[in-house]
Protein backbone atom coordinates (compact mmCIF):
# COMPACT_ATOMS: atom_id res chain seq x y z
CA UNK A 1 0.00 0.00 0.00
CA UNK A 2 1.12 3.48 -0.78
CA UNK A 3 2.07 6.42 1.61
CA UNK A 4 -0.35 8.47 0.81
CA UNK A 5 -3.34 5.76 0.65
CA UNK A 6 -2.02 4.36 3.89
CA UNK A 7 -2.32 8.24 5.36
CA UNK A 8 -5.99 8.98 3.69
CA UNK A 9 -6.98 5.46 5.19
CA UNK A 10 -5.71 6.85 8.17
CA UNK A 11 -7.15 9.96 8.52
CA UNK A 12 -11.09 8.49 7.30
CA UNK A 13 -10.64 5.77 10.27
CA UNK A 14 -9.90 7.75 12.80
CA UNK A 15 -11.62 11.15 12.48
CA UNK A 16 -14.98 10.15 10.68
CA UNK A 17 -16.75 8.83 13.49
CA UNK A 18 -15.78 12.47 15.45
CA UNK A 19 -16.37 14.56 12.60
CA UNK A 20 -19.88 12.81 11.52
CA UNK A 21 -20.38 13.79 15.67
CA UNK A 22 -19.14 17.15 15.04
CA UNK A 23 -21.49 17.72 11.96
CA UNK A 24 -24.80 16.42 13.56
CA UNK A 25 -24.56 17.35 17.01
CA UNK A 26 -22.73 20.99 16.51
CA UNK A 27 -22.29 22.17 12.87
CA UNK A 28 -25.94 21.15 11.32
CA UNK A 29 -27.56 22.82 14.75
CA UNK A 30 -26.12 26.47 14.07
CA UNK A 31 -26.65 26.63 10.93
CA UNK A 32 -30.49 25.51 11.84
CA UNK A 33 -30.13 28.10 14.50
CA UNK A 34 -28.74 31.05 12.42
CA UNK A 35 -31.51 30.07 9.57
CA UNK A 36 -34.22 30.18 12.25
CA UNK A 37 -32.96 34.12 12.24
CA UNK A 38 -35.10 34.99 8.95
CA UNK A 39 -38.25 33.41 9.96
CA UNK A 40 -41.30 33.65 11.94
CA UNK A 41 -41.97 32.55 15.01
CA UNK A 42 -44.82 29.48 15.84
CA UNK A 43 -47.65 29.76 17.35
CA UNK A 44 -46.47 27.44 20.17
CA UNK A 45 -42.71 27.72 19.93
CA UNK A 46 -40.85 26.06 17.24
CA UNK A 47 -40.99 28.08 13.87
CA UNK A 48 -43.26 28.73 11.00
CA UNK A 49 -40.68 28.96 7.37
CA UNK A 50 -42.42 32.42 6.09
CA UNK A 51 -39.02 34.95 5.65
CA UNK A 52 -39.17 37.67 8.05
CA UNK A 53 -36.86 40.45 9.04
CA UNK A 54 -38.81 41.36 11.93
CA UNK A 55 -36.29 39.87 13.92
CA UNK A 56 -33.22 41.93 12.79
CA UNK A 57 -35.75 44.75 13.53
CA UNK A 58 -36.17 43.99 16.68
CA UNK A 59 -32.78 43.76 17.18
CA UNK A 60 -32.21 47.04 17.15
CA UNK A 61 -34.99 48.38 19.27
CA UNK A 62 -33.35 50.13 21.83
CA UNK A 63 -34.81 47.94 24.47
CA UNK A 64 -32.78 45.28 23.31
CA UNK A 65 -29.70 47.29 22.50
CA UNK A 66 -29.43 48.50 26.12
CA UNK A 67 -29.86 44.39 27.50
CA UNK A 68 -26.63 44.48 24.95
CA UNK A 69 -24.68 47.48 25.66
CA UNK A 70 -25.12 46.49 29.82
CA UNK A 71 -23.71 42.98 28.98
CA UNK A 72 -20.78 44.61 27.07
CA UNK A 73 -20.47 46.87 30.41
CA UNK A 74 -20.64 44.12 32.79
CA UNK A 75 -18.35 41.75 31.19
CA UNK A 76 -15.90 44.49 30.94
CA UNK A 77 -15.57 45.85 34.25
CA UNK A 78 -15.23 41.84 35.21
CA UNK A 79 -12.29 41.54 32.99
CA UNK A 80 -10.55 44.69 33.71
CA UNK A 81 -11.41 43.75 37.97
CA UNK A 82 -9.92 40.34 36.92
CA UNK A 83 -6.94 41.72 35.35
CA UNK A 84 -6.30 44.31 38.51
CA UNK A 85 -6.36 41.33 40.98
CA UNK A 86 -5.06 38.64 38.74
CA UNK A 87 -2.04 40.12 38.03
CA UNK A 88 -0.52 40.62 41.09
CA UNK A 89 -1.10 37.32 42.49
CA UNK A 90 0.17 35.47 39.45
CA UNK A 91 3.42 38.23 39.35
CA UNK A 92 3.84 36.75 43.37
CA UNK A 93 2.88 32.96 43.10
CA UNK A 94 5.38 32.89 39.94
CA UNK A 95 8.29 34.44 42.38
CA UNK A 96 7.43 31.95 45.44
CA UNK A 97 9.51 29.28 46.57
CA UNK A 98 8.90 25.70 44.22
CA UNK A 99 6.77 24.15 47.27
CA UNK A 100 4.94 26.82 47.80
CA UNK A 101 4.20 27.84 44.03
CA UNK A 102 1.95 24.67 43.53
CA UNK A 103 0.30 24.93 46.28
CA UNK A 104 -0.84 28.79 45.45
CA UNK A 105 -1.48 27.57 42.03
CA UNK A 106 -3.84 24.72 43.19
CA UNK A 107 -5.30 26.52 46.00
CA UNK A 108 -6.29 29.06 43.09
CA UNK A 109 -7.71 26.67 40.48
CA UNK A 110 -9.58 24.25 43.33
CA UNK A 111 -12.93 26.79 43.69
CA UNK A 112 -13.01 26.50 39.77
CA UNK A 113 -13.56 22.72 40.10
CA UNK A 114 -16.57 22.95 42.25
CA UNK A 115 -19.88 23.33 41.39
CA UNK A 116 -21.01 26.31 39.48
CA UNK A 117 -24.61 26.51 40.86
CA UNK A 118 -22.99 26.22 44.49
CA UNK A 119 -20.22 28.47 43.89
CA UNK A 120 -22.66 31.25 43.09
CA UNK A 121 -25.17 30.47 45.76
CA UNK A 122 -22.36 30.77 48.30
CA UNK A 123 -22.78 34.73 47.76
CA UNK A 124 -26.36 34.82 48.09
CA UNK A 125 -25.72 33.49 51.48
CA UNK A 126 -22.85 36.41 52.32
CA UNK A 127 -24.88 38.75 50.58
CA UNK A 128 -28.42 38.65 51.44
CA UNK A 129 -29.95 40.74 53.94
CA UNK A 130 -29.20 38.71 56.95
CA UNK A 131 -26.24 37.08 55.75
CA UNK A 132 -22.09 37.32 57.03
CA UNK A 133 -21.50 40.48 55.65
CA UNK A 134 -24.54 42.73 56.80
CA UNK A 135 -24.13 41.22 60.44
CA UNK A 136 -20.10 42.39 60.24
CA UNK A 137 -21.62 45.74 59.49
CA UNK A 138 -24.40 46.02 62.05
CA UNK A 139 -21.56 45.18 64.48
CA UNK A 140 -19.75 48.70 63.34
CA UNK A 141 -23.45 49.90 63.60
CA UNK A 142 -23.72 50.45 59.64
CA UNK A 143 -26.84 48.90 57.78
CA UNK A 144 -28.50 46.56 56.70
CA UNK A 145 -28.07 47.13 52.60
CA UNK A 146 -29.68 45.57 49.85
CA UNK A 147 -26.24 44.26 48.81
CA UNK A 148 -27.68 41.56 46.63
CA UNK A 149 -29.68 42.01 43.24
CA UNK A 150 -27.48 44.53 41.30
CA UNK A 151 -24.91 44.92 38.70
CA UNK A 152 -22.00 45.58 41.35
CA UNK A 153 -23.36 41.54 42.40
CA UNK A 154 -23.35 40.27 39.01
CA UNK A 155 -19.73 41.55 38.54
CA UNK A 156 -18.75 40.08 41.79
CA UNK A 157 -20.05 36.69 41.18
CA UNK A 158 -18.80 36.52 37.46
CA UNK A 159 -14.82 37.69 39.12
CA UNK A 160 -15.55 35.07 41.61
CA UNK A 161 -16.46 32.34 39.20
CA UNK A 162 -13.91 32.98 36.34
CA UNK A 163 -10.92 34.87 38.28
CA UNK A 164 -8.35 31.74 38.22
CA UNK A 165 -9.20 31.91 34.11
CA UNK A 166 -7.60 34.73 33.99
CA UNK A 167 -4.28 33.77 36.76
CA UNK A 168 -3.65 30.61 35.60
CA UNK A 169 -2.44 32.57 31.81
CA UNK A 170 -1.30 35.00 33.37
CA UNK A 171 0.94 33.00 35.77
CA UNK A 172 1.93 31.16 32.68
CA UNK A 173 3.36 34.36 30.54
CA UNK A 174 4.99 35.19 33.95
CA UNK A 175 6.70 32.21 34.72
CA UNK A 176 8.56 32.51 31.67
CA UNK A 177 10.18 35.74 31.36
CA UNK A 178 13.62 35.12 32.20
CA UNK A 179 15.00 37.18 35.74
CA UNK A 180 18.06 38.37 33.78
CA UNK A 181 15.97 41.04 31.93
CA UNK A 182 14.58 42.74 35.01
CA UNK A 183 17.88 42.21 36.46
CA UNK A 184 19.56 43.64 33.92
CA UNK A 185 16.49 46.39 34.23
CA UNK A 186 16.92 47.29 37.64
CA UNK A 187 20.97 47.68 37.29
CA UNK A 188 20.29 49.91 34.63
CA UNK A 189 18.57 52.42 37.51
CA UNK A 190 15.33 51.44 36.55
CA UNK A 191 12.88 51.93 39.31
CA UNK A 192 10.77 48.49 40.51
CA UNK A 193 7.92 50.31 38.31
CA UNK A 194 9.53 51.50 35.15
CA UNK A 195 10.95 47.84 34.79
CA UNK A 196 7.07 46.64 35.27
CA UNK A 197 6.02 49.33 32.86
CA UNK A 198 9.05 48.72 30.11
CA UNK A 199 9.68 45.06 30.70
CA UNK A 200 7.58 42.87 32.25
CA UNK A 201 4.22 44.45 31.25
CA UNK A 202 4.92 44.40 27.38
CA UNK A 203 6.32 40.82 27.67
CA UNK A 204 3.48 39.34 29.37
CA UNK A 205 0.73 40.85 26.62
CA UNK A 206 -0.21 37.99 25.12
CA UNK A 207 -1.06 36.26 28.83
CA UNK A 208 -3.39 39.34 29.49
CA UNK A 209 -4.46 39.20 26.16
CA UNK A 210 -5.63 35.57 26.61
CA UNK A 211 -6.86 36.03 30.23
CA UNK A 212 -9.25 38.43 29.04
CA UNK A 213 -10.84 36.55 26.95
CA UNK A 214 -11.11 33.53 29.42
CA UNK A 215 -12.96 35.73 31.53
CA UNK A 216 -15.06 37.89 29.05
CA UNK A 217 -16.19 35.00 26.87
CA UNK A 218 -18.04 32.90 29.69
CA UNK A 219 -19.02 36.41 31.57
CA UNK A 220 -20.64 38.11 28.88
CA UNK A 221 -23.15 35.11 27.44
CA UNK A 222 -23.76 34.42 31.38
CA UNK A 223 -27.38 33.93 32.28
CA UNK A 224 -27.26 32.04 35.59
CA UNK A 225 -25.15 34.15 37.69
CA UNK A 226 -27.28 37.30 36.23
CA UNK A 227 -30.26 35.56 37.45
CA UNK A 228 -29.28 33.73 41.10
CA UNK A 229 -27.46 37.00 41.62
CA UNK A 230 -28.88 40.26 39.84
CA UNK A 231 -32.86 39.50 40.52
CA UNK A 232 -35.37 40.74 38.13
CA UNK A 233 -34.10 44.48 38.10
CA UNK A 234 -31.04 43.62 36.06
CA UNK A 235 -30.98 41.21 32.67
CA UNK A 236 -27.70 40.58 30.18
CA UNK A 237 -28.22 39.11 27.04
CA UNK A 238 -28.20 35.31 28.15
CA UNK A 239 -30.98 36.23 30.34
CA UNK A 240 -32.72 37.17 26.99
CA UNK A 241 -31.76 34.20 25.16
CA UNK A 242 -32.74 32.33 27.84
CA UNK A 243 -36.25 33.63 28.15
CA UNK A 244 -37.11 33.40 23.98
CA UNK A 245 -35.98 29.69 24.33
CA UNK A 246 -37.89 28.22 27.59
CA UNK A 247 -40.33 31.10 28.58
CA UNK A 248 -41.26 33.10 25.58
CA UNK A 249 -40.62 30.61 23.18
CA UNK A 250 -40.21 33.14 20.32
CA UNK A 251 -37.52 30.50 18.95
CA UNK A 252 -36.39 33.12 15.62
CA UNK A 253 -35.79 36.09 18.01
CA UNK A 254 -34.00 33.96 20.85
CA UNK A 255 -31.93 32.60 17.46
CA UNK A 256 -31.40 36.10 16.53
CA UNK A 257 -30.26 37.20 20.01
CA UNK A 258 -27.52 34.38 20.17
CA UNK A 259 -26.53 35.71 16.88
CA UNK A 260 -25.51 39.33 18.20
CA UNK A 261 -24.09 37.12 20.89
CA UNK A 262 -21.70 35.31 18.77
CA UNK A 263 -21.17 38.12 16.38
CA UNK A 264 -19.25 40.40 19.46
CA UNK A 265 -17.51 37.25 20.57
CA UNK A 266 -15.78 37.22 16.81
CA UNK A 267 -15.35 40.96 16.45
CA UNK A 268 -13.06 40.16 19.91
CA UNK A 269 -11.76 37.41 19.06
CA UNK A 270 -10.57 39.20 15.61
CA UNK A 271 -9.10 42.07 17.89
CA UNK A 272 -7.72 39.65 20.22
CA UNK A 273 -5.67 37.79 17.42
CA UNK A 274 -4.93 41.04 16.13
CA UNK A 275 -3.70 42.84 19.46
CA UNK A 276 -1.52 38.97 20.05
CA UNK A 277 0.59 39.67 17.09
CA UNK A 278 1.75 43.01 17.38
CA UNK A 279 2.71 42.41 20.65
CA UNK B 1 13.94 39.70 42.61
CA UNK B 2 12.08 42.76 43.98
CA UNK B 3 8.17 42.44 46.02
CA UNK B 4 6.95 45.17 46.79
CA UNK B 5 4.89 44.84 50.07
CA UNK B 6 1.67 46.44 48.34
CA UNK B 7 1.17 43.20 45.72
CA UNK B 8 0.34 41.37 48.77
CA UNK B 9 -2.84 43.06 49.24
CA UNK B 10 -4.35 41.98 45.48
CA UNK B 11 -2.52 38.24 46.61
CA UNK B 12 -4.51 37.55 49.74
CA UNK B 13 -7.61 39.28 48.58
CA UNK B 14 -7.52 36.73 45.86
CA UNK B 15 -7.31 33.57 48.52
CA UNK B 16 -9.76 35.54 50.79
CA UNK B 17 -12.41 36.14 48.15
CA UNK B 18 -12.19 32.69 46.56
CA UNK B 19 -12.51 30.70 49.75
CA UNK B 20 -14.44 33.41 52.08
CA UNK B 21 -18.03 32.43 50.47
CA UNK B 22 -17.12 28.56 50.65
CA UNK B 23 -16.54 28.95 54.14
CA UNK B 24 -19.26 30.53 55.40
CA UNK B 25 -21.61 27.72 53.07
CA UNK B 26 -19.88 25.09 54.98
CA UNK B 27 -19.72 26.71 58.45
CA UNK B 28 -24.02 27.11 57.61
CA UNK B 29 -24.59 23.53 56.86
CA UNK B 30 -23.65 22.46 60.40
CA UNK B 31 -26.48 24.88 62.09
CA UNK B 32 -28.80 23.48 64.13
CA UNK B 33 -30.99 26.51 63.76
CA UNK B 34 -33.87 26.48 60.55
CA UNK B 35 -31.68 29.47 58.91
CA UNK B 36 -29.44 29.31 56.16
CA UNK B 37 -28.02 32.76 57.27
CA UNK B 38 -27.55 33.12 61.26
CA UNK B 39 -25.79 30.11 62.83
CA UNK B 40 -27.51 29.09 66.31
CA UNK B 41 -25.10 26.26 67.15
CA UNK B 42 -23.66 23.25 65.79
CA UNK B 43 -25.31 19.72 64.68
CA UNK B 44 -25.16 17.34 61.86
CA UNK B 45 -29.10 16.92 61.43
CA UNK B 46 -29.11 18.70 57.62
CA UNK B 47 -26.84 15.89 56.55
CA UNK B 48 -29.42 13.76 58.16
CA UNK B 49 -32.51 15.37 55.99
CA UNK B 50 -30.46 15.28 53.27
CA UNK B 51 -29.70 11.62 53.15
CA UNK B 52 -33.57 11.31 52.80
CA UNK B 53 -34.69 13.37 50.22
CA UNK B 54 -35.36 11.04 47.03
CA UNK B 55 -35.47 14.18 44.59
CA UNK B 56 -31.43 14.57 45.56
CA UNK B 57 -30.76 10.88 45.64
CA UNK B 58 -32.95 10.76 42.22
CA UNK B 59 -30.53 13.67 40.56
CA UNK B 60 -27.47 12.03 42.00
CA UNK B 61 -28.21 8.92 40.28
CA UNK B 62 -28.97 11.20 37.11
CA UNK B 63 -25.60 13.06 36.73
CA UNK B 64 -23.87 9.59 37.87
CA UNK B 65 -25.74 8.45 34.67
CA UNK B 66 -25.13 11.27 32.39
CA UNK B 67 -20.99 11.48 33.21
CA UNK B 68 -20.13 8.12 32.58
CA UNK B 69 -22.37 7.72 29.72
CA UNK B 70 -20.67 11.12 28.04
CA UNK B 71 -17.11 10.25 29.38
CA UNK B 72 -17.56 6.89 27.52
CA UNK B 73 -18.28 8.58 24.09
CA UNK B 74 -16.20 11.07 24.53
CA UNK B 75 -13.41 9.28 25.58
CA UNK B 76 -13.88 7.08 22.56
CA UNK B 77 -14.45 9.62 19.94
CA UNK B 78 -12.04 12.06 21.52
CA UNK B 79 -9.00 10.08 21.61
CA UNK B 80 -9.58 8.33 17.64
CA UNK B 81 -9.75 12.58 16.99
CA UNK B 82 -6.66 13.13 18.54
CA UNK B 83 -4.85 10.34 16.49
CA UNK B 84 -6.31 11.03 13.35
CA UNK B 85 -5.50 15.04 14.14
CA UNK B 86 -1.57 14.67 15.34
CA UNK B 87 -1.10 11.38 12.99
CA UNK B 88 -2.63 11.93 9.29
CA UNK B 89 -3.78 15.71 8.56
CA UNK B 90 -1.54 18.69 8.65
CA UNK B 91 -5.66 20.81 8.59
CA UNK B 92 -5.69 23.37 10.68
CA UNK B 93 -9.21 23.47 9.87
CA UNK B 94 -9.94 20.25 11.58
CA UNK B 95 -7.79 21.33 14.55
CA UNK B 96 -10.20 24.25 14.94
CA UNK B 97 -13.22 22.08 14.22
CA UNK B 98 -12.26 19.59 16.86
CA UNK B 99 -12.01 22.32 19.70
CA UNK B 100 -14.78 24.20 19.02
CA UNK B 101 -17.27 22.65 21.25
CA UNK B 102 -14.77 23.66 24.11
CA UNK B 103 -14.68 27.24 22.49
CA UNK B 104 -18.44 27.81 21.85
CA UNK B 105 -20.09 30.03 24.51
CA UNK B 106 -22.36 26.94 26.76
CA UNK B 107 -25.70 28.92 26.28
CA UNK B 108 -24.71 28.72 22.57
CA UNK B 109 -24.31 24.84 22.29
CA UNK B 110 -27.42 24.63 24.67
CA UNK B 111 -29.91 26.48 21.95
CA UNK B 112 -28.18 24.78 19.01
CA UNK B 113 -28.78 21.25 20.48
CA UNK B 114 -32.12 22.16 21.63
CA UNK B 115 -33.37 23.87 18.06
CA UNK B 116 -31.61 20.31 16.68
CA UNK B 117 -33.58 18.18 18.93
CA UNK B 118 -37.01 20.09 18.29
CA UNK B 119 -36.56 19.80 14.50
CA UNK B 120 -35.92 16.30 14.68
CA UNK B 121 -38.98 15.54 17.07
CA UNK B 122 -36.30 14.13 19.71
CA UNK B 123 -38.34 13.72 22.95
CA UNK B 124 -36.11 15.25 25.58
CA UNK B 125 -34.63 12.58 28.29
CA UNK B 126 -31.35 11.64 29.83
CA UNK B 127 -29.46 10.28 26.86
CA UNK B 128 -30.49 13.50 24.91
CA UNK B 129 -28.02 15.24 27.36
CA UNK B 130 -25.98 12.36 27.50
CA UNK B 131 -25.17 12.82 23.47
CA UNK B 132 -24.74 16.88 24.38
CA UNK B 133 -22.36 16.35 26.91
CA UNK B 134 -20.43 13.92 24.85
CA UNK B 135 -20.25 16.92 22.67
CA UNK B 136 -17.88 19.15 24.64
CA UNK B 137 -16.20 16.48 26.33
CA UNK B 138 -15.01 15.02 23.47
CA UNK B 139 -13.09 18.50 22.30
CA UNK B 140 -11.37 18.06 25.96
CA UNK B 141 -10.28 14.33 25.47
CA UNK B 142 -9.04 15.15 22.15
CA UNK B 143 -6.93 18.39 23.26
CA UNK B 144 -5.18 16.33 26.09
CA UNK B 145 -4.23 13.06 24.33
CA UNK B 146 -2.65 15.13 21.33
CA UNK B 147 -0.53 16.65 23.66
CA UNK B 148 0.48 13.40 24.54
CA UNK B 149 1.27 12.19 21.01
CA UNK B 150 2.55 15.52 20.19
CA UNK B 151 5.30 14.76 22.77
CA UNK B 152 5.66 11.18 21.90
CA UNK B 153 8.29 9.17 20.22
CA UNK B 154 7.17 7.53 16.48
CA UNK B 155 10.42 5.62 16.36
CA UNK B 156 8.42 2.50 18.23
CA UNK B 157 5.63 2.38 16.14
CA UNK B 158 7.80 2.88 12.96
CA UNK B 159 9.88 -0.37 14.31
CA UNK B 160 6.53 -2.33 14.82
CA UNK B 161 6.01 -1.64 11.07
CA UNK B 162 9.37 -2.81 10.30
CA UNK B 163 9.37 -5.92 12.05
CA UNK B 164 6.25 -7.19 10.60
CA UNK B 165 2.81 -6.02 12.55
CA UNK B 166 0.12 -4.55 10.30
CA UNK B 167 -1.32 -1.17 11.44
CA UNK B 168 -4.26 -2.37 13.15
CA UNK B 169 -1.75 -4.67 15.63
CA UNK B 170 0.67 -1.58 15.89
CA UNK B 171 -1.86 0.75 16.70
CA UNK B 172 -3.50 -1.60 19.41
CA UNK B 173 -0.34 -2.60 20.91
CA UNK B 174 2.33 -0.10 20.35
CA UNK B 175 0.21 3.41 19.85
CA UNK B 176 -2.43 2.59 22.11
CA UNK B 177 -0.55 1.72 25.48
CA UNK B 178 1.33 4.87 25.05
CA UNK B 179 -1.44 6.85 25.25
CA UNK B 180 -3.06 5.14 28.24
CA UNK B 181 -2.11 7.89 30.36
CA UNK B 182 -3.50 10.75 28.52
CA UNK B 183 -6.90 8.75 27.55
CA UNK B 184 -7.34 8.19 31.20
CA UNK B 185 -6.94 12.16 32.02
CA UNK B 186 -8.71 13.28 29.55
CA UNK B 187 -11.89 10.61 30.37
CA UNK B 188 -11.49 11.75 33.97
CA UNK B 189 -11.19 15.33 32.92
CA UNK B 190 -14.77 14.62 31.04
CA UNK B 191 -16.53 13.10 34.17
CA UNK B 192 -15.52 15.94 36.16
CA UNK B 193 -16.57 18.44 33.23
CA UNK B 194 -20.30 16.63 32.57
CA UNK B 195 -20.90 16.16 36.70
CA UNK B 196 -21.00 19.97 36.83
CA UNK B 197 -22.38 21.21 33.73
CA UNK B 198 -25.98 22.98 34.30
CA UNK B 199 -26.20 25.13 31.20
CA UNK B 200 -26.54 22.37 28.18
CA UNK B 201 -28.19 20.03 30.98
CA UNK B 202 -30.72 22.56 31.84
CA UNK B 203 -31.70 22.90 28.07
CA UNK B 204 -31.56 19.21 26.81
CA UNK B 205 -33.08 17.41 29.21
CA UNK B 206 -36.78 18.14 29.13
CA UNK B 207 -39.38 18.48 31.97
CA UNK B 208 -38.73 14.80 33.49
CA UNK B 209 -35.68 14.76 34.80
CA UNK B 210 -33.23 16.57 36.36
CA UNK B 211 -29.32 16.29 37.13
CA UNK B 212 -27.98 17.02 40.16
CA UNK B 213 -26.97 20.45 39.62
CA UNK B 214 -30.71 21.81 37.97
CA UNK B 215 -32.13 19.87 41.14
CA UNK B 216 -29.77 22.64 43.32
CA UNK B 217 -30.69 25.46 40.83
CA UNK B 218 -34.43 24.69 41.00
CA UNK B 219 -34.19 23.96 44.70
CA UNK B 220 -32.37 27.71 45.52
CA UNK B 221 -35.23 29.40 43.33
CA UNK B 222 -37.59 28.22 45.89
CA UNK B 223 -35.52 29.52 49.13
CA UNK B 224 -32.40 28.47 51.11
CA UNK B 225 -32.70 25.65 53.60
CA UNK B 226 -29.14 25.04 55.76
CA UNK B 227 -30.12 21.35 53.54
CA UNK B 228 -28.88 22.89 50.26
CA UNK B 229 -26.09 23.80 52.51
CA UNK B 230 -25.25 20.42 53.27
CA UNK B 231 -25.36 19.24 50.29
CA UNK B 232 -22.97 22.02 49.00
CA UNK B 233 -20.61 20.89 51.49
CA UNK B 234 -20.70 17.08 50.37
CA UNK B 235 -20.05 18.36 46.83
CA UNK B 236 -17.15 20.93 47.43
CA UNK B 237 -15.61 18.05 49.79
CA UNK B 238 -15.72 15.65 46.71
CA UNK B 239 -14.20 17.70 44.30
CA UNK B 240 -11.60 18.71 46.45
CA UNK B 241 -10.50 15.26 47.42
CA UNK B 242 -10.90 14.09 43.51
CA UNK B 243 -8.88 17.79 42.61
CA UNK B 244 -6.02 16.63 45.23
CA UNK B 245 -6.25 13.10 44.21
CA UNK B 246 -5.52 13.61 40.57
CA UNK B 247 -2.61 16.31 41.30
CA UNK B 248 -0.84 13.58 43.52
CA UNK B 249 -2.11 11.16 40.76
CA UNK B 250 0.02 13.17 38.41
CA UNK B 251 2.79 13.66 40.63
CA UNK B 252 3.96 9.99 40.81
CA UNK B 253 3.71 9.85 36.94
CA UNK B 254 5.75 12.78 36.24
CA UNK B 255 8.39 11.46 39.03
CA UNK B 256 8.33 7.91 37.56
CA UNK B 257 8.63 8.84 34.03
CA UNK B 258 11.60 10.86 35.59
CA UNK B 259 13.13 7.55 37.07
Amino acid sequence: MSRSRGRWLGAFVFLSPGLAYLVVLMLVPLALVFSYTVFQRGRFGGVVYEFTTENFERLFDPLYLSVLGDSLKIAAITTVAALLIGYPTAYLIAQLPRRWKTLALVAIVLPFWTNFIIRVYAWTILLSGPGLVNSALAKLGLGPFELLYNQGTIVAGLLYSYLPLMVLPLYAAIEKLDPQLREASANLGASGFTTFRKVTLPLTVPGVLTGSLFVFVPSFGNFVIPEMLGGNKSIMVGNLVRNQFLSARDWPFGATLSLALIAVLVVLLIVQAWAARRA
Amino acid sequence: MRRPKLLYVPFWLSYVFLYLPIAVLVIMSFNSGESAYTFDGFSLKWYGVLAEDERILDGLVNTLIVATGSTVIATVLGTMMAVGLARFTKSKIMDALALMPAVLPDLVLAIGLLVFYGTIQLTLGLYSVVLAHALFSMAFVAAVVRTRLTGADTSLEEASRDLGAGPVVTFMKVTLPQLTPGIVAGALLAFTLSLDEFVIAYFTIGNNEQTLPIVIYSMIRFGVTPKINALAAILLLVSFTAVIAGQRLTKIGESRAQD
